[in-house]
């Protein structure tokens, strides 16, 4: 079996409904229409007869590719031995006016072959493959209006200024020889809700530079511009390219079952949203300028709980339903054979105490930013209140879902008490009723009492991930962003000190944790930036939280995408790909670190750079 | 044709759908609130959203059950299962094209092309509105054969 394709070595484009993956050698190897969470269309990041398209140029010797400026357009330079040509990928989108004002088809992924010096031959080959690699779609020679490729509940429709031919097999393949200045488009389209509309291929260039300005015009907020610019907007951009447009909903990654270990079990399907992201995904969103998406998310977050409250599911489909249960493809290879390749997610079953902290904390966001509480808020946070006073000390999954032992756990125990701490703030400003806040601040510090007491281990001298347990995890981080403790405080730098020895990998990266479960997975790509924030918080120097920062900034991909996890070894990325995670926690930290740095500027701090690690932690390992 | 007792059961039949899928929110069957997505087709408020919304729905539910009457009166019978077979296509005809409609309706819903643009919004109901819960089919359309039922079982020819 031929190998497949490096994590890293894909680039996503979106349209705010679905993503797809392109290599660097030209081939979009996942895209699931017409939703995220959809049955895969091309699914050759995970199979190779799972479907891809392929624009290739011949004899390739150099490739480069970048975004276009602020943009989720992608373009991809090559050079080969008679000359040289760009690739631009995208999905073409606009603003809803505009949608309203032409035909614009459903769903629509345009790619462009331009040569730009000399000769250039492209080949293209498209092998559709729906309902994760098993329908056989019937295709259909449509002359000028392009290729026809039924599939269940839906027409694609393939065109291009070039002959198309169509293979036994079903593959669809063209070849053109361009010479300087000359192009090529392709556009696939999907029509499912009414009759196809065959886009216009001379507007290709037009609906290009439509959708370059659309992105960068929503990248434009004053919030965005400071310090590390270019990788605090690649990364808004990515969670742009995750949210879901019709609901607000915020999906963890668009892949299933790239690996955490090469070839091994731990592939997990990431198309859905996480309550338990919800507060550091608002934060980011916020801190960065973006109201509307902010605002759209703690708002489906509010709506789509409806249906289990008080009780709050681990996570939903982007429309708020639960997903259908967890299953294996059997008929799946995996990503360079690592199996079982999964769709759902088994974890939506667990009790997973920390979602509460997490959701109350991003809605009392959205409250405060407001100054406006409406009823049916009100009433999901008192009955949130209620729930967590009721079940706080419950043991649960927790934030890393283990399969199968529930244990009363720190970070659980903590965001608990951020659940309560942020609605006795609410109370005690009358957004919520004020008799509450008593209540609030009883159990809240019923939760502190416990936190300080059972979960800090005297013989390690450090916060533990269990009550009376004597394991680290790196969530116990977080305790400072979250207001339980200072950063500074010496508990806190102890527990710093003892997860740096404990869980610290190369170049600033950090483990989750020592599970035997998850034994060989890569470093933890959001566990490193929450290291970094701490130390910005006040945990450290500021010299020290920036090489953490800038070393961490490195394991991105050529394009700035950062997956789950990476192999500390050889900087590669593992797992789901890309991972709105890792990227919240760049946008949090970048924030955190010009919020300090403007503190210290202000007193006449200037910058001298540090290596990472820094000799005092280094010290600990 | 009986305006009071037009009048008067279709403002029962729509307060007695209304409690129901009030009920069937409060039970966890359904997000779907027809008060609430009809108000805020006026206002964003969602207090102010019901209210008006409530009011909305009241003044459908009369014009509607106009169309109950006109029927009754063509087939010179009003009956109870009369009633109920045509709140059965009543549901039936929301839950199908009156959903589908509905985003381009509304000015404050999002469609199924929205995107990458949000706003703050409501989510469209979707197939059968089973974006707002899987239950959301049964409880509209018991809600819409209890409309029908208790109008055709009280208004009189």
């Amino acid at each position: 079996m031929s190998a497949s394709t490096p994590i890293g070595d894909y680039a996503l484009i979106g349209d705010g409904r679905s993503a797809a993956l392109v290599s660097r050698s030209g081939s979009i190897d996942w895209l699931c229409w017409p939703r995220f969470d959809s049955p895969s269309l091309l699914g050759r990041a995970l199979d190779p007869d799972a479907g891809h398209w392929q624009l290739a140029v011949r004899d390739v010797r150099e490739v480069e590719r970048a975004y276009l400026d602020d943009s989720n357009v992608l373009e991809t330079r090559v050079r080969t031995i008679g000359g040289a040509a760009v690739v631009t990928d995208l999905m073409p989108v606009t603003d809803e006016k505009d949608k309203g004002r032409r035909l614009w088809p459903e769903h629509h992924l345009l790619r462009l072959a331009r040569c730009s010096e000399g000769e250039v031959v492209v080949d293209m080959e498209l092998v559709a493959r729906p309902g994760y690699g098993l329908e056989q779609p019937r295709i259909r020679d449509a002359g000028r209006l392009g290729v026809r490729i039924e599939i269940a509940g839906g027409l694609l429709l393939l065109r291009s200024d070039a002959p198309l031919a169509i293979d036994p097999t079903g593959a669809i393949r063209a070849e053109v020889r361009l010479t300087a200045g000359q192009s090529v488009a392709f556009s696939l389209t999907l029509a499912i809700e009414g009759p196809a509309i065959a886009p216009d291929l001379t507007a290709a260039g037009e609906l290009i530079d439509k959708s370059a300005s659309w992105w960068r015009g929503w990248c434009r907020t004053e919030l965005a511009d400071g310090l590390w610019r270019d990788a605090v907007v690649r990364s808004a951009l990515a969670l742009k390219l995750m949210l879901f447009a019709p609901s607000g909903a915020i999906i963890a990654a668009p892949t299933t079952s790239l690996p955490e270990i090469p070839g091994g079990p731990l592939n997990w399907d990431y198309r859905f949203c996480w309550l338990r992201d919800a507060s550091l995904t608002a934060r980011a969103l916020f801190g960065l300028g973006h109201w509307d998406e902010a605002e759209a998310f703690v708002s489906w977050l509010i709506h789509t709980t409806r249906l289990s409250r008080p009780r709050l599911g681990v996570l939903y489909d982007v429309y708020g339903r639960r997903p259908a249960r967890e299953r294996e493809l059997d008929h799946f290879r995996g990503h360079d054979g690592s199996r079982p390749v999964r769709v759902g997610n088994a974890a939506q079953a667990q009790l997973q105490l920390d979602v509460y902290g997490e959701v109350v904390d991003a809605a009392a966001q959205l409250v405060r930013r407001r100054d406006h509480i409406d009823r049916d808020t009100r009433s999901f946070l008192t009955a949130i209140g209620e729930e967590v006073m009721r079940s706080w000390c419950l043991p649960d999954a927790g934030i890393w879902e283990p399969r199968g032992q529930l244990e009363p756990r720190t970070h659980s125990h903590l965001l608990c008490w951020t659940a309560l701490d942020r609605l006795h703030g609410l109370a005690a400003d009358g957004y919520l009723p004020r008799r509450l806040a008593a209540g609030y601040a009883t159990v809240r510090e019923r939760i502190r009492t416990r936190i300080v007491e059972r979960c800090w281990n005297r013989q390690l001298g450090s916060y533990v991930s269990t009550v009376d347990g004597s394991q680290v995890d790196a969530s116990l981080l977080l305790m400072s962003w979250y207001g339980f403790e200072t950063p500074g405080s010496s508990r806190m730098r102890q527990t710093h000190a003892r997860v740096e020895a404990e869980l610290g990998a190369r170049g600033g990266l950090l483990y989750r944790n020592r599970d035997p479960f998850t034994a060989g997975e890569g470093a933890f790509g959001a566990c490193g930036f929450w290291r970094a924030e701490y130390l910005a918080l006040g945990g450290g120097s500021v010299e020290e939280a920036l090489a953490a920062f800038e070393s961490l900034l490195q394991y991105g991909n050529d394009v700035g995408l950062f997956a789950e996890e990476i192999d500390p070894d050889t900087g590669e990325a593992r797992g789901n790909f890309p991972q709105a995670f890792t990227h919240v926690g760049l946008i949090n930290t970048a924030l955190t670190l010009r919020r300090r740095i403007a503190e210290l500027a202000a007193r006449g701090w200037k910058r001298h750079t540090v290596e990472w690690p820094p000799a005092q932690v280094e010290a600990f390992s | 044709m009986n305006v009071l007792g037009w009048l008067l059961w279709g403002f029962v039949a729509t307060l007695t759908m209304t409690a129901l899928m009030t009920a069937a929110q409060a039970a966890r069957w359904t997000r779907l609130s027809l008060p609430f997505l009809l108000g805020t087709m006026v206002t964003p408020d969602r207090d102010r959203a019901v209210l008006l919304g409530f009011a909305v729905h009241l003044v459908n539910g009369w014009l509607l059950a106009l169309i109950y009457a006109a029927a009754f009166h063509s087939w010179n019978l009003a009956t109870w299962w009369a009633g109920a077979a045509i709140g059965a296509v009543h549901g039936l005809f929301v839950l199908t094209i009156g959903m589908s409609l509905l985003p381009a309706l509304h000015p404050r819903m999002a469609n199924e092309q929205q995107g990458p643009t949000v706003r703050r919004q409501i989510e469209p109901p979707g197939f059968l509105a089973l974006h707002y819960g899987f239950q959301t089919p049964v409880s509209l359309f018991a809600a819409h054969l209890v409309f029908g039922a208790l109008f055709g079982a009280f208004y009189t020819l």
